[in-house]
């Protein structure tokens, strides 16, 4: 009896994979827990794993398709199995008879979203991809300047940009005649010559993490009200208690304790005493869920966008853990071998621009989050102190709260604590 | 200089080549006692006697071979097709053997002959009697092929051809058989194989014609003067080797080139000139090279069918305007 091989869930806001590498011929014998491909989720590219010993019958999906979750990847079963019935219950890849209603009103709830959306998804790509082409290319000319072997040569002789010039020809095409009248009127061919070519946009396909940067954010951004709180913290003794700290890394090879680390060691610890932050909003079942213990998740940025892994129990870890810690989640990120575990369970979200220069800046809270700080760079600014000006080492931090969960005091007390500790570090090591 | 029907252009080249080289002599079906099928060879037969003038069966393979071995072994001859459909019977013999052998023997025998007759399009003569071969035959290495659309250049290019050493395929036409011309009196005139005319000159397109079609292209021009337009004409002649340059050199300065040719479109010569034009002179072109052909089809036999088939004047003018952007 032939199996299905369906599209697994892979993460909790998958909706689809693309499976980008074949490992198994068809023909060949596989047994559970076997690899038979790679998928490419929103996070990361993973091993897809059969559940049934049998014979790999059919390789329904090429390598770079996408695929929704329960879409139909493969075919097993014995040699000479009838798999028609079972391709015939999935058509384009898609989940055998689902029902597509009630698509958008569950967006929050990911096992019925992604069914209903994915469906709708392949056509839906392929056409929003041909209005964009069809506006930047005029005339169905996949927006070439039309011009005749002469013309192109005289305009070039000429220092003429054949932009600058009409074309009477047939689809406008550029003719020798179009160019002399151009010579004529005195379009100058010096000023012009710096002036490149029009050229159509690069158009780049979505990339599962670009969609879901797009899907969440936007969700996030439209459906959560934020209001933002902005406090300055003194860095000073952040910055000698640091130099102590990472005083004899050299000799011991442990990483150097960066101030992302301090940050969210302090949050972690702010967020057991301030649990209206560490929580998060659910419309659906219409409660706020409170935490009971600090995940703090720390962007990343990676080469086609970011990932938000997550250094759990921040607030019981040394600074040193933390530290050892991001450092391996964000190598892993970079290279696309985060596993769900590691980038998902989140309580809070930091973002931190400050290498950049960055003053200061308001984040996108990350859901289920009900907030996200964002942080700064360290400026080097006069600041006053006991009624005399000093040079001062000042950041500011900014979060992103969501006001269906969080009020604006509850907010402000947790940021007044995580400047107490950031200016006190020590007492992040008692 | 003499005003000549163009059959007799040809017959003053044979005489004249005749009188001139005793090794020269003329074979094929119909050529003495009848004075030629369309009396090109009148009064040859009494001039040079049976031994020069030789009738033949209808036996192209049989003739058009014997003829070559006779050229192998240093006689001359002018061997005439009734009309070059009738060269599809001996084909095997004018490309595997008259084309090759110089190559193939390297050089230790040459093939100095003439294959003559009326090629492409005679009116209702139907399918298998309408062919233009010229694309056939110029498409073999080794073999010349010449198409002149006058008198003069008749005589002259068969003066030249009787004395190539290599095998030439002269081609003719039934309906310029009668047509007159001034044919020089220079005595001994020759005109060089592998030269173009200009016939004249302009400055805004460039209409390419040989044999007939070259007939078409003037009518073409007059046309266009009518409405103001400056058409230069050039009569390639020879079709291989073909005068690529002249043609070339007429298009850099109109930029802008149209090709009558009566042969069946596919392959035909004036696929060949677009194909080196386009290669030598892009930069030059203001459009693209079109071109007027007989129908990718079989000729039809009826009259009205017969004008559709061939190529049209008002098609080449249309052409022209097109190229001009007018």
């Amino acid at each position: 009896m032939a199996i299905a091989v369906e599209m697994p869930k892979m993460s909790d806001t998958m909706e689809e994979g693309v499976l980008v590498e074949w490992q198994v011929e068809e023909g060949t014998a596989v047994s559970a827990g076997d690899i038979i491909a790679q998928v490419e989720t929103d996070k990361a590219t993973m091993d897809l794993e059969v559940y049934d010993d049998g014979v790999l019958l059919k390789k329904v999906v090429a390598e770079g398709e996408a695929i929704p979750i329960g879409g139909l990847i493969a075919v097993l079963g014995n040699e000479g199995d009838d798999i028609s019935a079972i391709l015939g219950k999935y058509q384009d890849g898609a989940p055998a008879a689902q029902p597509t209603d009630s698509a958008t009103e569950v967006d929050n709830e990911p096992d019925v979203d992604s069914e209903s959306i994915d469906i709708a998804e392949p056509s839906g790509d392929g056409s929003v991809m041909e209005t964009v082409e069809a506006v930047t290319t005029p005339s169905g000319t996949g927006g070439r300047i039309l011009s005749s072997p002469l013309a192109r040569r005289l305009a070039n002789e000429n220092n003429l940009s054949l932009t600058r010039i009409s074309g009477s020809g047939p689809q406008g095409r550029i003719i020798k005649k179009d160019v002399e009248a151009a010579l004529a009127s005195g379009v100058s061919g010096i000023s012009t010559q710096a002036l490149p070519d029009d050229s159509p946009p690069e158009i780049v396909k979505l990339s599962q993490m670009r969609k879901a940067i797009a899907r969440r954010l936007a969700s996030s951004k439209f459906s959560s009200p934020h209001f933002y709180l902005t406090i300055d913290v003194d860095m000073v003794n952040a910055i000698s208690f640091r130099e102590q700290a990472n005083a004899n890394v050299e000799e011991s090879g442990d990483p150097k304790i960066s101030f992302n680390d301090l940050i969210t060691k302090a949050c972690g610890m702010a967020l057991l005493r301030h649990p209206g932050v560490n929580s998060s909003f659910d419309e659906q079942k219409g409660h706020i869920a409170y935490h009971k213990n600090a995940h703090v998740a720390v962007a990343v940025a990676i080469d086609d966008g970011l990932i938000t892994p997550v250094v759990r129990h921040a607030s019981h870890k040394s600074l040193r853990q933390i530290a050892v810690e991001t450092r391996e989640l964000a190598a892993k990120a970079r290279t696309k071998k985060l596993q769900p575990e590691e980038y998902e369970g989140s309580t809070f979200t930091t973002s931190n621009l400050g290498m950049f220069g960055i003053d200061e800046f308001t984040a996108i809270i990350n859901p289920p989050n009900s907030c996200i700080l964002a942080i700064g760079t360290i400026r080097d600014i006069p600041v006053v102190k006991d009624g005399e000006v000093v040079p001062g080492k000042q950041m500011k931090l900014t979060m992103s709260c969501d006001h269906r969960s969080v009020d604006g005091a509850s907010g402000a007390q947790f940021l007044e604590t995580v400047r107490m500790l950031l200016e006190n570090p020590v007492q992040m090591i008692l | 200089m003499a005003t000549l029907q163009y059959r007799e252009a040809l017959r003053a080249a044979m005489t004249e080549e005749m009188i001139r080289d005793d090794r020269v002599f003329l074979i094929g079906e119909e050529v003495a006692e009848y004075n030629g099928a369309y009396k090109v060879s009148e009064g040859m037969l009494d001039q040079f006697g049976p031994k020069r003038v030789i009738d033949t069966p209808i036996s192209e393979n049989g003739f058009s071979g014997l003829s070559i071995g006779a050229a192998m072994n240093g006689l001359r001859p002018i061997v005439e097709f009734m009309t070059f459909n009738f060269s599809f019977v001996a084909i095997d013999q004018i490309i595997n053997n008259a084309a090759k052998i110089r190559y193939m023997s390297g050089g230790q025998f040459s093939v100095p002959i003439v294959f003559r007759g009326a090629n492409g399009a005679a009116g209702q003569l139907a399918a298998t009697h309408n062919t233009s071969t010229e694309s056939i035959y110029a498409t073999t290495p080794g073999l010349i092929v010449v198409a002149p659309s006058n008198p003069d250049d008749a005589k002259g290019l068969l003066k030249t051809a009787i004395r190539d050493d290599n095998p030439v395929l002269f081609m003719e036409s039934e309906v310029m058989f009668g047509l007159k011309g001034e044919v020089s009196d220079e005595e001994d005139y020759t005109i060089p194989i592998g030269k173009a005319r200009i016939a004249r000159e302009g400055k805004d397109v460039t209409i390419v014609g040989h044999s007939k079609s070259y007939w078409l292209a003037l009518e073409t021009a007059d046309a266009l003067a009518k409405e103001g337009y400056d058409a230069e004409v050039i009569d390639p002649r020879t079709i291989r080797p073909l005068d690529i340059d002249t043609i070339a050199e007429s298009v850099k300065k109109t930029n802008r080139c149209v090709i009558i040719d009566e042969s069946s479109p596919f392959a035909s010569i004036s696929s060949e000139m677009v194909y080196q034009l386009q290669s030598k002179i892009f930069d030059y072109l203001d459009a693209p090279i079109l071109r007027i052909t007989s129908k990718d089809t079989p000729a039809p036999y009826a009259k009205n069918l017969m004008e559709y088939y061939m190529p049209q004047v008002s098609d080449a003018v249309a052409a022209c305007k097109q190229v001009m952007y007018v």
